[in-house]
């Protein structure tokens, strides 16, 4: 190989391939068999609900249960590593891993107090 | 044999200097602790809490800066101080790059809490859909969104932590921290909201996009180094990975060159400006001016630190390609912005391209960047870029708060509404006599960015092309000069249009909705047949976009008063800007200790 930079060629080669291909392949090989529910709004499963005409309110609920999920995902995250290593971290890692518990109930707290958790 | 994956090294307790890490934990605490008084503070109370927070937080982090740097930097032979295992590098350029920061910052914020009478530039809730029946309750309601404070604070302390960064996790972390609040405060806009949530949606899109060439260029640099560390890349420190393993090189030129692409994408300049006009024109004035400042701030000491670190040492002959990067990107910014910028009929596209032709300023004193001559370990460019970035700092905090005083309004007397800024050239004629202050205010801006003698920018610029020409690059050099020559075309030519034309509509006697009054030919704008009414489509430029709202009303033009802050930020800041411009030696003799080795 003669040029040392051809390597990195092939990897973007790779990467459009990869990228175009899963498009293009599904577009050219998939069926297409169209029905009514595949043009309707995801939501879930249950039956979409219309939304108002003329930018109406919509229920943002689920979004909120997302951002909250998105909380503890990370608490998560990030405490199951440090269980692991909890012997060879240790005061240190407690110490921080208590600051980061205190950290990421803030947001917790700010979504409490100005209501996120009212379902109604 | 060298085993491929070296074993865990054994854990050691990384030594933390509280002292040191200070103005960080002092800006991300009281963003932390802003979260916490929007919980559990009265909504009345909130802004006012919020703002003394974020004051305090801002000043004191700058003023613990100047102490490290008084009281412990220079007693001490140090040159640079590795934090938490060498996450962080502070040096005498972080500290002085992260003081501008905080300084500029504290002033924008000022401008940022402006809620006098007309003159709030935010949304009273971001969540409701334009237009809506709710957003028309939330309004009446006088709802705010006090969130806007930290969310300011959280995007500061990033600011402070990208040019500080030691590593690149470190410094990709902080680039997410800076970018994150600014694009959710770029869809905050009150008024044109369309605009402002599309200016957030696309920084967000593009700002992704850039984010993900950053990380690619660091696993190149991983897997050409096996570390993120840059003491340890640019030492050969790194693990030690078999030859046949390592991809050599290129993969080390790549990465390098993308870890650029992705602060370069920040820093506005071209080829990865596209988001500038859009994003400045759309967000909330007040929070372009923060932006325009003080992320090109940060990002100009990523930059600084990237090519400091990578470019003039020997093991990695890296010099040139960065400096041909570097070149060719301050070109195409000096040439784009400052010719696409004498075509723009809006005042903050306007201020957009200026700023990406100052990214190409700035890169010329960059490029100047000179390989490890085997003696010493000296960047010149440091101070200038600082001294740069702190005069348009300066003029852009204050050139920004001017625009968004300047509005539209409809009706008359005591029913007279105020309606968004009256961004289009045109109706900025006749400023001068309208609003004197303001008018010398912006002219002492423009003159700064323009580069005339006796301003901070003139200085800025002197020192910036000549670390250029000391390295080497004196056409660079006079291409530069030829560009600003250029941009004085367009900055002169509003000086001219505030204090030299009439103005287009008397504020007492609105004109007919569905009109607008057109600046004739440009570069003509003194003998145009101004106040003639021009029906249906306002004319259009390269890159002119004008809103339906504009053209529904272009009624008369208000300068509101502001509040005391803002007031005081602009006279600040025009103070500054003249003072650096006198008396530039005090501060430049101070700067010269951030060209020590390490940046």
């Amino acid at each position: 190989m003669s040029n040392p930079y051809v390597p990195l060629l092939f990897l973007m080669g790779v990467a459009a391939v990869l990228a175009l291909g899963g498009v293009a392949a599904s577009a050219i090989i998939g069926p297409k068999r169209y029905n009514k529910a595949k043009l309707e709004a995801y939501e879930c499963g249950i039956e979409p609900t219309p939304n108002a005409v003329g930018g109406g309110r919509f229920p943002i609920k689920y979004y909120l249960v997302a951002m909250t999920f998105i909380i503890f995902d990370i608490e998560v995250v990030f405490l199951y590593p440090w269980a692991v290593e909890f012997r060879t971290l240790a005061v240190f890692g407690l110490v921080a891993i208590l600051a980061f518990i205190a950290m990421i109930t803030v947001p917790f707290i700010y979504e409490w107090r100005r209501g996120g958790f009212e379902w109604d | 044999m060298t085993p491929l994956i070296a074993a865990a090294p054994q854990f050691v307790q990384p030594e933390i200097w509280w002292t040191w890490l200070a103005p960080y934990l002092l800006v991300l605490g009281a963003a932390v602790v802003g979260v916490l008084v929007e919980a559990f503070v009265a909504p009345r109370a909130r802004r006012s809490t919020q703002l003394t927070l974020a004051l305090v937080a801002l000043l004191g982090a700058a003023g613990w800066n100047v102490w490290l740097w008084v009281d412990q930097f220079a007693p001490t032979e140090f040159k640079a101080i590795a934090l938490v295992n060498g996450s962080l590098m502070v040096s005498y350029f972080t500290l002085a790059l992260q003081t501008v920061i905080l300084v500029v910052a504290a002033l924008a914020l000022l401008v940022v809490a402006d809620r006098s009478r007309g003159a709030d530039d935010f949304a009273p809730t971001a969540a409701a859909i334009p237009g809506s029946d709710y957003e028309e309750l939330a309004r009446t309601k006088g709802l705010q969104q006090t969130e806007i404070y930290p969310l300011f604070l959280f995007a500061v302390g990033g600011m402070m932590l990208f040019p500080a960064a030691g590593n690149l996790l470190t410094m990709f972390i902080a680039l997410e921290i800076l970018s994150l609040p600014l694009y959710v405060m770029s869809g905050m806009a009150r008024h044109r909201r369309l605009l402002s949530q599309e200016a957030s949606l696309k920084y967000f899109l593009l700002g992704a996009f850039s984010s993900a060439f950053f990380l690619m260029g660091m696993a190149l640099v991983y897997g050409y180094a096996g570390t993120i560390n840059l003491w340890a890349i640019t030492n050969g420190h790194a693990l030690q990975v078999p030859e046949a393993l390592v991809g050599g090189r290129p993969l080390l030129v790549m990465g390098v060159v993308m870890l650029l692409v992705g602060v370069l994408f920040k820093v506005g300049a071209v080829p990865f400006h596209q988001w500038t006009p859009d994003v400045y024109q759309g967000a909330p004035t007040s929070i372009t001016g923060f932006m325009a400042a003080c992320t090109k701030a940060a990002a100009f000491g990523a930059v600084i630190r990237i090519v400091v670190w990578f470019a003039p040492f020997i093991g990695l002959d890296l010099h040139e390609e960065i400096q041909v990067t570097i070149v060719i990107v301050a070109i195409a910014s000096m040439l784009l912005g400052s010719v696409l910028g004498v075509v723009q009929h809006d005042v903050k596209r306007l201020l957009a391209y200026s700023s990406i032709a100052h990214a190409g300023f700035v890169l010329v004193a960059v490029a100047g960047v000179l390989p490890y001559d085997g003696q010493t370990f000296v960047f010149p460019m440091n101070s200038a870029v600082i001294f740069y970035l702190l005069a348009y700092g300066l003029a852009t905090v204050g050139a920004f708060a001017v625009v968004r005083l300047v509005r539209e309004s409809q009706g008359r007397g005591a029913d007279a509404v105020t309606l968004g800024e009256a961004t289009h050239l045109s109706q900025w004629a006749g400023l001068g006599r309208r609003s004197p202050f303001l008018a010398v205010a912006f002219s002492v801006f423009l003159l700064s960015f323009a580069g005339i003698p006796l301003t901070a920018g003139f200085i800025g610029k002197f020192t910036a092309f000549k670390v250029a020409v000391d390295g080497g690059l004196w056409w660079l050099a006079v291409l530069a000069v030829l560009c600003s020559a250029i941009a004085v075309f367009f900055y002169v030519r509003i000086i001219v249009l505030m204090f030299f034309v009439d103005p287009a509509a008397d504020d007492t006697e609105p004109e007919p909705a569905r009109e607008v009054v057109a600046v004739g030919a440009l570069g003509a704008t003194s003998d145009a047949p101004v106040g003639t009414p021009l029906a249906g489509e306002p004319e259009a430029g390269v890159g002119l976009r004008l809103s339906d709202e504009l053209r529904r009303t272009s009624g008369g033009v208000t300068v509101l008063k502001g509040s005391v802050g803002s007031r005081v930020a602009i006279a600040v800041a025009m103070v500054g800007t003249l003072l650096l411009g006198v008396l530039p030696g005090p501060v430049l003799d101070l700067l010269e200790k951030t060209v020590n080795f390490l940046p």
